[in-house]
Parts: structure tokens; C-alpha cells; sequence
């Protein structure tokens, strides 16, 4: 899309320690299978869907960085043209850009979180950001509501069904303007709302039910100056986008040399716009209020302001990041259940994946909403629901698999059942396992008939 | 069938109740504003019998009441309520023809709108829901809706208590005022149900950050923040607001306490709703810069059918509607060289002089107005008489006044019932001239209003004076001149100039009725565009987000440490204040539970404890006369050996016993630099009363170690002390 002059970046992350044990050395965040693809494809096809081939991957550390490379350059050779940078691990999001910053031209950038399942387009984003002249723009998106979804059997327990709160969001009436935004710890305090803020637009809605999705249109010149002024911010949620925000009427940004002169007239419009927001809707108006919008005029425009913008994700696209243990079960089954226009695979009629080359024993029934990759076995009497099975895994008989996700050459001996956990590649599940609610890492071996319960294991 | 009928009538039997319960809606109205905004008018006649634009106010809030279908008013009046009971018997709503019954509940010692409403409460006359509306309330609108929605509420919802009347108003940038002259209004609402969640109207300017409680986010996922809506001040309570009130005795206004207290307390789960109104008109006069917009608003007729052509009141029906809003009543004399400019009102029986020119201003009745005289912003109530060649600017002139030729009003100058302004003399800006001197003692609760003007009787003045010109004597109290021979154009009047309250004087602009001087607004503005610089480097200093912390998870509660450390000079204070007490005789346990409570209130350390207590007892020992550092040396080993109980209390460990020596150093050279030859001396005594363990002494010799030289000053002086006691200790270990 070299006509809008945008330019991707796209944070992969490393290995987050919050998703142990499912990553590992082998297998970085980015590679992470949902429904047999690694999460990192979401993204990219996403981009490469609103035309954006020219993207910049930066990932956090050497070893995972050359992971994520051979991969892309495998799986994207002909349609993307990829950079992948390193940086060490713990530079936080504001790190990575700072090390990639320096060859980034175009006028805006846009940041994607390497993490993110969405189907909502990146275009949408920019063309928002583009027509607001704004300096920043963050998708914001409904929270996610977690848990299963549906009347699973855990489904009862988790009556109190609530959204995650995730930001504290403010708009302006329009909804187009960020006004307010807590993350982080402050997300459970208080709501410290800017007066002068209040006062410029008169009406604030603050909104706990939206998330920041973690794609962010920037325009360029002021993110490269915030990263090298500002050398101790560390992430762009918690750092860059509330500072932007909390001094968007009285702008440090666009002080320094280079930009003052291109972004001269975008302050103008932009304060016009605030103004215009605030705009008293006259309803009696009195010869006195004259000489207060007589004043107004008079002043010197001494104040420089910018503008925040959000584009707010209609209710019917989906967005989760996966940045949980919890997320990865909920968008596994998302995405062969309510959003499987993500997968990019077709449904059976029975509502499922199933690859010709899987085999079923007798007797085994694979519900909706299931995926069943090449090459796996079934056993006899198998019952498998809402589950994603990787490739070449061998599966006994009498066994059950019931809101999980199995990932590739996973071997699962007779009798083994399997609820709300996710087990990785490699993993050998002997007889008569019973597994709920855990996380099994990579070429971990249960013994027989061992029975587990919200756990983690993984090999020492 | 049968079952049909039989559920029609159960639910006409559930109808029924409340068709008997049916009460008249009924509405209290305050004759009484309980402020002084409107003094020194107010001392001589109620604000609700001023008239605006030539009506009483009371006028407007009851026909306001009359034509939303209350049926009866209890129109509550305190000070001047005399003249408040012989206004409405004289009117047409206490007529035997009027729709509405008024009915006056007077007292005389109610200070608030709080206290109003307990006497209202002990009649025991509100049976029901019931409109609360101050006396001082112009509005046209339509309350069928917004009481429909209380009452629909109402039923769903027995918490739901109130409702308030809310209409759309930005406060100015610059000088965060609505265009009413009030103080914005934060409030915050939930966006479905309209439900009141927050409501600041005395924000305090120096805070640049509005904290919500996280509260509120907890049922509902949004949340509206507003400061551009203005409280219309009319209220649909239900009759637990008045039992709220009788609750919470210390409930005085309306909104400061009662609403901020319901919604910060959270009393009983009630619950508090908003009404906005949108295309009609409500607003109240609170202060003389409202009473400029409300009568500008009346005359260009927002507030139809309340305006002067139309047949509502009584009186001034006879007004003619000319072009550019200039209204003229039918027998006003007019010289034909006048010229009278937009949005005016001229009273009947006024007579207007060649050559003058009246522009924006209301005249009352039956004014005599001469020639070349200019009235711009001004009301002029009735008999005024003004007399050739005066000038007057955005001005209120009250009944009986008398300007002579030559004056001259600046704006914002308040003249009082029958002063009288002698001839070519020119009263400086927002002056205040009234007959009736200023109370000599301003009490600054303004809660209090008539509180000294109870009586409702005005007193004829007792002393005349004149007010001469140009006296810079303005700022003295009581600035009373006899203007014997000072004015060689030998004219005399008659008034006080009123000095402004203690510090209310930079204030005045804000609630006058001319508008707010250029020079001010451009002052304000360059407040405004210079503030926020502060405002952000505050932000930025706060961690709030991540900047100076990489993982902001620890963002925190710096201002609790903060205090900590600002904070330990005056706990050292504290407890020696504590400690004094200890010495007139109270007993040594009280003096520890006493210290104990302020430790834990300022959050201190045992350790502090045990500093501040030593400091103490060392300037005692400083204190009592002494010549020599022997002597110096006497007293203070004596204080010591008496308050050891007390110090030891506090010496737990080997911790607190090094503070106290390192507080000691403190002292010596800080606080009482006698001590320094005596460091070592007392140490030892310390040592031998027990208060200091060995341990403490050779842990602060080794810390001190590595110290600065500068810093091992009194290490080097208690030397040998310390030799001698690591050897005592060596023996001790060769003894075992």
C-alpha cells in the first residue's frame, strides 16, 4: 500500500513467560499454533489482506528471531516482503521500536501486536488516522468476555460472566477521540480524569468495556521523537500512548524543528477541532457571552494540541490477543467455533475440519466446532468436542477430548481424557489419563493413569 | 372469563390505592435563597420580591408552578417574610379564583435550605412526590415527562428519591463559569439509566485531575463525565428526601451536602436521577451576573410564555413589542430625540428626556429619566429618577433612587433602595451604595444570609452621609464621609458605599452584572494557556505511568511516603508536645498510649518514636539553667534517669537503640551543639542507666567505620569508651 505511505511494524514478542509452559525455546510466542497455523499468520495474512507486504518483524531475542525467520521466509516467500530485527530480551514494546525506529520513513507507522487475532482491517485503522491528521490512533476493541462461551460443562460454574477489564477507557461524544486511557495497575484505581480535558470537550464517556487491541497508527516523525526524548519509556500501552494522551491539548510533541513546519497546520485544524467539540450548542444565547468568543479569538494561539484518536471495532468483528494461557484456549476455540471466517479453512457440514488423510476408528464421533488436522488417529469409541487436534497425533481408543487443544505428534494412549487443557507437541499421554483444566509442555510424559487438576506440567 | 374479570378487577383493586393515595402534586418553594450574593439589596427587601424584568421573581417560579399543574405551594420564607406574606396575600394567587393554593410556612431560624426543609418535614403537609424549586426559578418547561420518569422509577425502584432538572451549558474556558455566572458543575452520569454517580460544584481550581471513585465502574461498564450541564436547581423528590434530611441534621445546602452526601455515603442505597431538558428553559438566579442573562433571556423571549407582552402576569400587559426586542409600555413619554436600542424594556409611566439613549437595559415604572443621559446594561427598577446628563453603565439601580445631573455609574455598581447620588460624581466600578450600613461583622458562612436582617424591617438610616467623590477612601471600612466642604459643587446624597468582603474584592467580576473586562478575560486566558504546562510537568512527576518504572505494576503510593519524610520534623514536634504534657503530671502509660496513636497515625517507626522522645528529653535537660557543660552535664543525665522508663519502652531492639545514637549525633550537631563535648559522657551514662545495650554502641562504632571523616567526629571522642567496652565484652567471652 505504498500509496497510503504507511509502514508495519510487527511486535512478535519472544518467549512470554506468561504462557509457559506452552512456549518454549523451540516454539516462540509467534509460532504458537491456533488451530494448526502459528498466531504470528493471523497477522500477517490480515495485513497482506488490506495490502500491506512491506512489514518490519521485530522480535525479542537472537535465537527466536531465527525461528520466526525461517518461518516466514518459508511460509511467505512469494507474497511478503519481510524484515525481521532482534532485540534483546526485556526492551519492552517501546524498546523494540526504538531499535528499529531509525529506518522507518514513511510519514505513519503502523504497530501491530504480533499476538493479535482480529478480523478487523488494518486499513480501517490508518484510513481513521489518516483522516484525523491525528498523531496517534489505537484500535480499541469490545473486551473479551472469557471463559467458554458455551453451555460446556464448566459453563454452569461461570454464571458471573464477566468482560475482562482491561483499559479504562475516554471518548469524546463522537466517539472518535481518546481522551482518557488507564492501563495496567491503574485499571483498578480510582479514575483520574484530566480537568482541562473535561473542560475542552464538556463531555467525557468513560468506558471500561473496550481494550486496547494493540494496534496503533503513529504518525512517524513524533514517534521517533518520543522514543529519543523520552529514553525511558518502555511500552507503547503504558508509556507512549497515555503520555500522548494526557498532553494532547497542550503538545510537546511537535516542538522540535523538522516537524514544526509540516505539522503547523495540522495543530491549527486540530484545535479548531477541539473547539468545535466544545462548542457551546447555543440555546439561548445573550448579547453578553460576545466579548467571552470575542477574547478567544484575540489570543494568540499559544497552545499546541494533537490530536488521539481511536477506532472503535464493531461488535461483530472479532479481536482477542493472545497474551494468556486462558486466551489461547478461548481463541483455539473461537476460531474453529464463532469467528471461523479466521481459520481459512472450510467446514464440513457437520460444522468441523476434518482432513481427509485423518483416520476415525469405529464408534468415534468428532463434534462441531472441532478440528482434526493430517495425518492423527483416532482410536475406536473417541469422543471428541469443540477440540482442536494437531497433525500425526495417535489417539487410542475410549478416549475423550472435550474443549482442549492437542497440538502436533501428540501420542494419547486408551481410557485418557482430556478437558479444558492444552497439550503440546511431543507430549505422551499413557493410559488412563485423566487431565482438567492443565497445561501440558512440550515431550512431557504422563504416566499411566495419573489424574491431574489445574496444573502445569512440564518437563524440569 | 370469570378469571378475566377476576384479574381485571384485582388489578383495578391495585390501581385503587393508588387513586386514593392520589395526592395533588405539591411542590415546596424557598422564599429564601440562604446566600448574601444579592446584598446589599437584600437587606432591605427579599430576593424573591425583586423584580426582573419589572415582575417579582417569585412571580415567574409560581406561574412556572401554576402551569405544570402543582396544586398546591408551600412557599417556605424566613428572612423578610413579612413583606414575602403581604406580597402574596395582595397577589392574585391567594385569590379564591387561583388554581394553585399557596400557603406560607414561615421561620425565623432557619439558616439553609437543610433547615427549611426539617420545618417543612414537622408540618407533616407533604404527602407525596413534590417539586423542590427555590423562589428565584424562571423556566418554561414541561415537568409531565420528567415526573412521569420519577414516578415510572419510582415504581420499579424505591430507592430512586429524587430527580433533577439538568440542561446543557458550557462554562467558559477561560473563566470556568456558565454564562448564569455559577462555578462549572462535574458531574458524572450513567448513560442508560441517567443515574447521578457524581456531582462537584465547588471544584477546587487547583486540582488538575477529577478522581472518580473505581466504584463506579463496578456495575456499569460506562459512564458519562460532564461539566457542560448546569444544574436548573428543580428537583422531584420524593418525601424521603425530607426524612433524609431530618436523618442528617448537619445537612445544610442542597447540593454540597445533601446530593454529595447521598452519593458519597451511599445512605441507605438511595439514588439520585437527572432530567435533561433540552429545547426549554430553566434557570435560576443565583447571583447578579444570572439576573443579567435570565433578563436578557426574558426579553428575547426564551423563556415564552413568561415574557413582558404577554398576558401572564397581572401587571405590565399593557407592553408593546417594538422591532430589535424593545419593549414600550403603552403610556411611557418618549422624547422624540431619544433613542432607545435594542433589547429594552420601558416600564409604564416612565418619562424619557432629549437626546438620551437607552440601550440593553430594563427601566422600571414610572422613571423620570432626563436629558442627555446614557443607559447602557442597565436595570432600573421604578421611581428611579435620573437626572440630566448622567451616565450609567451596566448597572442595577434600585427603587427611589436619585441621581443627580452629572452622574456618572462604571459597571458592576449596585445602588441600593432610595440612595441618593449628588450631582457630577462618579461611582467606581462594582461598587456597592446602600443607605443601610454594612454589618460590621462579615461572617463568612455563607450559609447565614439574612441571619442579621431577620427582622424584615427597614430601618430608616441613622446617620446621612454623603458621598463624596473620587474618595480613595473605598477600601476603609465604613468609608462614611461627611461631605461638608470637600465637594465645591455643593450637592449632596445619600448612602454607604459598601467596602467588598475581606478578599471577595478580585472576585467581584466574576458575578457582576457587566460583563467581564477584556483585561481580565486576557489575564485569565493567559492563565489558562500557561497553566496546563504545570498541570503536565505534575502529571509527568506522578509515576502514573510507567516512565520512571519500567513495570509500572508498582505504581504507588508515593504520596504516603511523601508525607513520610515531609513529615518528620512535625512528628518530632508532636511528640515533644505530647512529652510536655507528660511533665505537668500526666501519667507516664497515657504519655506511651498517646505517642503509641500518633505513631500509628503519622505511620512512624518505633525507632521514630524513640528519636522524637529522646530529643525531647534532651532539650529538657538544655533547658534547665546550667553555667558549665558539668552542670549541663548534671541535668540533663537527671531528665535522662527520669523518663528512662518511657525511653526504654520504645528501645525494643538494637535498631531503635542505634537511632537514638544516631539521632543523637543529630543533635549535637544540628539542634544543640552544647552537647558536642558531652557525646561521649552521656553515652556512657546511657550505657550505665541500660537504655543503650553494647551490641547498639559497637554496631554504630563499626557502621560509623567506613564513614567520613567529618562524620566520625564523635566515634573519635567516645574512643576510649568504646575500647573499653569491647574489651569488657572480650573479658566476657575469656570469662565463658
Amino acid at each position: 500500500m505504498a500509496r497510503m505511505d504507511f509502514e508495519v511494524v510487527v511486535l512478535a514478542g519472544g518467549t512470554s513467560r506468561k504462557l509457559n509452559p506452552l512456549v518454549s525455546q523451540e516454539v516462540p510466542k509467534a509460532l504458537l499454533p491456533v488451530a494448526n497455523r502459528a498466531v504470528l499468520s493471523y497477522v500477517l495474512e490480515l495485513l497482506e489482506a488490506s495490502n500491506l507486504k512491506d512489514l518490519i518483524v521485530v522480535v525479542e531475542g537472537e535465537d527466536a528471531a531465527l525461528r520466526i525467520g525461517g518461518w516466514i521466509s518459508g511460509a511467505y516467500v512469494d507474497r511478503l516482503h519481510v524484515e525481521v530485527a532482534a532485540v534483546p530480551e526485556g526492551v519492552g514494546t517501546a524498546g523494540a521500536l526504538r531499535a528499529v525506529a531509525s529506518y522507518l520513513t514513511a510519514n505513519d507507522v503502523l504497530i501491530v501486536s504480533g499476538d493479535l487475532v482480529t478480523d478487523v482491517p488494518p486499513g480501517a485503522v490508518a484510513a481513521t488516522h489518516r483522516r484525523h491528521s491525528a498523531v496517534v490512533t489505537a484500535l480499541l476493541c469490545p473486551a473479551p468476555v472469557s471463559g467458554p462461551s458455551d453451555t460446556g460443562t464448566s459453563g454452569g460454574k461461570e454464571k458471573a460472566k464477566k468482560p475482562v477489564r482491561c483499559n479504562i477507557v475516554g471518548l469524546d461524544p463522537t466517539r472518535q477521540y481518546l481522551l482518557h486511557m488507564a492501563t495496567g495497575a491503574e485499571v483498578e484505581k480510582d479514575i483520574r480524569v484530566q480537568k482541562s480535558i473535561l473542560r475542552a470537550v464538556g463531555q467525557i464517556e468513560i468506558r471500561a468495556d473496550l481494550m486496547d487491541a494493540h494496534m496503533y497508527a503513529f504518525k512517524r516523525s513524533v514517534l521517533q521523537d518520543i522514543l529519543d526524548q523520552k529514553d525511558k519509556f518502555h511500552s507503547i500501552r503504558q508509556d507512549i500512548l497515555p503520555y500522548l494522551i494526557r498532553t494532547q491539548l497542550n503538545s510537546e510533541v511537535s516542538d522540535n524543528g523538522g516537524i514544526k513546519s509540516e505539522s503547523g497546520m495540522d495543530n491549527m485544524s486540530s484545535q479548531n477541532d477541539l473547539r468545535w467539540l466544545s462548542q457551546h450548542r447555543a440555546i439561548a444565547p445573550s448579547a453578553f457571552q460576545e466579548p467571552h468568543a470575542f477574547s478567544l479569538k484575540l489570543l494568540p494561539d499559544a497552545r499546541r494540541t494533537h490530536k488521539c484518536c481511536a477506532y472503535i471495532a464493531g461488535e461483530s468483528k472479532y479481536c482477542a490477543r493472545l497474551n494468556s494461557i486462558q486466551a489461547y484456549s478461548d481463541i483455539n476455540r473461537d476460531v474453529v467455533g464463532e469467528a471461523s471466517h479466521l481459520s481459512g479453512y472450510s467446514f464440513s457440514a457437520q460444522n468441523n475440519i476434518i482432513h481427509p488423510s485423518a483416520e476415525l476408528g469405529t464408534k468415534t464421533t468428532v463434534g462441531p466446532q472441532c478440528m482434526l488436522a493430517e495425518g492423527s488417529k483416532l482410536g475406536d469409541k473417541c469422543s471428541v468436542k469443540r477440540s482442536v487436534i494437531g497433525r500425526h497425533c495417535r489417539i487410542g481408543s475410549n478416549v475423550k477430548i472435550v474443549n482442549s487443544t492437542v497440538m502436533n505428534h501428540v501420542t494419547i494412549e486408551d481410557g485418557c481424557s482430556i478437558q479444558g487443557s492444552v497439550v503440546c507437541s511431543n507430549v505422551q499421554l499413557q493410559e488412563r489419563v485423566v487431565l482438567k483444566d492443565c497445561q501440558v509442555g512440550a515431550g512431557y510424559v504422563v504416566t499411566t493413569g495419573s489424574e491431574h487438576k489445574s496444573e502445569s506440567l512440564a518437563r524440569k | 372469563m370469570a378469571q378475566k374479570r377476576g384479574q381485571r378487577g384485582a388489578s383495578s383493586s391495585a390501581d385503587d390505592p393508588e387513586v386514593v393515595a392520589r395526592v395533588p402534586l405539591q411542590a415546596v418553594l424557598l422564599a429564601d435563597s440562604f446566600n448574601l450574593k444579592f446584598r446589599p439589596i437584600t437587606l432591605e427587601r427579599p430576593k424573591v420580591l425583586l423584580p426582573l424584568v419589572n415582575v417579582p421573581m417569585i412571580e415567574y417560579t409560581l406561574a412556572w408552578l401554576d402551569s405544570v399543574g402543582v396544586e398546591e405551594v408551600f412557599v417556605f420564607c424566613c428572612a423578610h417574610s413579612q413583606q414575602v406574606k403581604q406580597y402574596l396575600n395582595q397577589s392574585e394567587w391567594t385569590k379564591p379564583a387561583a388554581r394553585l393554593s399557596v400557603t406560607t410556612i414561615e421561620s425565623h431560624d432557619a439558616i439553609s435550605a437543610g433547615d427549611a426543609l426539617r420545618v417543612i418535614y414537622e408540618k407533616s403537609v407533604i404527602r407525596g412526590d413534590f417539586v423542590l424549586i427555590s423562589g428565584d426559578t424562571v423556566s418554561n418547561m414541561s415537568l409531565a415527562q420528567a415526573l412521569h420518569e420519577h414516578k415510572e422509577r419510582r415504581k420499579k425502584d424505591p430507592l430512586a428519591i429524587m430527580t433533577m432538572v439538568i440542561k446543557h451549558s458550557k462554562p467558559s474556558n477561560v473563566t470556568h463559569q456558565t454564562r448564569l455566572g455559577t462555578d462549572e458543575v462535574i458531574m458524572a452520569f450513567d448513560p442508560e439509566t441517567k443515574e447521578l454517580l457524581f456531582y462537584d460544584d465547588k471544584a477546587d481550581p487547583s486540582q488538575r485531575i477529577i478522581s472518580l471513585d473505581k466504584i463506579l465502574l463496578a456495575d456499569s461498564p460506562a459512564f458519562y463525565m460532564h461539566n457542560d450541564k448546569q444544574d436548573c436547581y428543580i428537583d422531584i423528590c420524593s418525601p424521603e428526601v425530607l426524612s433524609l434530611f431530618m436523618d442528617n441534621f448537619d445537612y445544610q445546602h442542597l447540593r454540597r451536602h445533601f446530593v454529595k452526601g447521598l452519593l458519597v455515603d451511599d445512605i441507605m442505597g438511595y439514588k439520585i436521577f437527572t432530567h435533561e431538558i433540552h429545547s426549554s428553559y430553566a434557570a435560576r438566579i443565583d447571583n447578579f451576573r444570572s439576573y443579567d442573562t435570565v433578563s436578557k433571556d426574558i426579553m428575547q423571549s426564551w423563556t415564552y410564555p413568561l415574557v413582558p407582552n404577554v398576558r401572564y402576569f397581572g401587571c405590565c400587559s399593557n407592553m408593546k413589542l417594538d422591532r430589535q426586542g424593545v419593549f414600550k409600555a403603552l403610556d411611557v413619554v418618549q422624547s422624540r430625540s431619544a433613542q432607545i436600542g435594542a433589547v429594552t424594556l420601558i416600564g409604564s409611566g416612565s418619562t424619557i428626556g432629549d437626546h438620551s439613549v437607552i440601550s440593553n437595559s430594563v427601566i422600571g415604572q414610572e422613571c423620570n429619566i432626563g436629558r442627555n443621559v446614557s443607559v447602557h446594561g442597565c436595570y432600573i427598577w421604578n421611581n428611579v429618577i435620573i437626572e440630566d446628563d448622567c451616565k450609567l453603565n451596566h448597572a442595577i439601580v434600585c427603587d427611589g433612587v436619585h441621581l443627580r445631573t452629572g452622574v456618572v455609574l462604571e459597571p458592576g455598581v449596585i445602588l441600593s433602595f432610595k440612595v441618593e447620588v449628588g450631582q457630577q460624581i462618579t461611582i467606581p466600578a462594582y461598587s456597592k451604595v446602600s443607605l443601610l450600613p454594612q454589618p460590621s461583622i462579615q461572617d463568612s458562612d455563607e450559609e447565614l444570609e439574612y441571619a442579621d436582617a431577620n427582622s424584615g424591617v427597614i430601618e430608616s438610616p441613622s446617620i446621612t452621609s454623603i458621598i463624596s467623590t473620587r474618595n480613595a477612601e473605598l477600601n476603609s471600612d465604613y468609608s462614611v464621609t461627611e461631605n461638608s466642604g470637600l465637594s465645591e459643587v455643593g450637592i449632596s446624597g445619600v448612602g454607604y458605599i459598601w467596602c467588598s468582603y475581606e478578599g471577595g474584592n478580585d472576585e467581584e467580576w466574576r458575578h457582576s452584572v457587566a460583563p467581564i473586562p477584556a483585561s481580565k478575560l486576557a489575564e485569565l486566558s493567559h492563565d489558562y494557556y500557561e497553566d496546563p504546562d504545570v498541570s503536565y510537568q505534575e502529571v509527568n512527576s506522578t509515576p502514573v505511568s510507567g516512565e520512571l518504572r519500567p513495570d509500572s505494576e508498582i505504581t504507588g503510593d508515593d504520596d504516603a511516603d511523601g508525607t513520610d519524610y515531609g513529615d518528620s520534623a512535625d512528628f518530632d514536634k508532636e511528640v515533644e508536645a505530647t512529652f510536655q504534657r507528660a511533665l505537668t503530671g500526666v501519667n507516664q502509660e497515657n504519655v506511651i498510649l498517646e505517642i503509641n496513636s500518633l505513631r500509628l497515625s503519622c505511620n512512624k517507626s518505633h525507632a521514630d518514636c524513640a528519636g522524637a522522645l529522646f530529643l525531647s528529653v534532651i532539650k529538657l535537660g538544655l533547658e534547665a539553667p546550667h553555667s558549665s557543660n558539668g552542670e549541663l552535664y548534671q541535668n540533663t543525665a537527671k531528665e535522662i534517669n527520669r523518663w528512662k522508663d518511657i525511653l526504654k519502652h520504645y528501645l525494643k531492639s538494637v535498631d531503635e537503640e542505634i537511632e537514638i545514637i544516631l539521632k543523637f549525633e543529630e543533635i549535637c550537631l544540628e539542634i544543640a551543639t552544647e552537647f558536642s563535648p558531652l557525646f561521649s559522657t552521656i553515652l556512657s551514662s546511657l550505657y550505665e542507666k541500660d537504655i543503650l545495650s553494647e551490641d547498639a554502641i559497637l554496631s554504630w562504632a563499626s557502621e560509623k567505620e567506613g564513614a567520613d571523616e567529618s562524620d566520625k567526629i564523635f566515634v573519635k571522642q567516645s574512643e576510649r569508651f568504646i575500647t573499653w567496652l569491647k574489651e569488657a565484652s572480650e573479658e566476657d567471652d575469656e570469662d565463658d
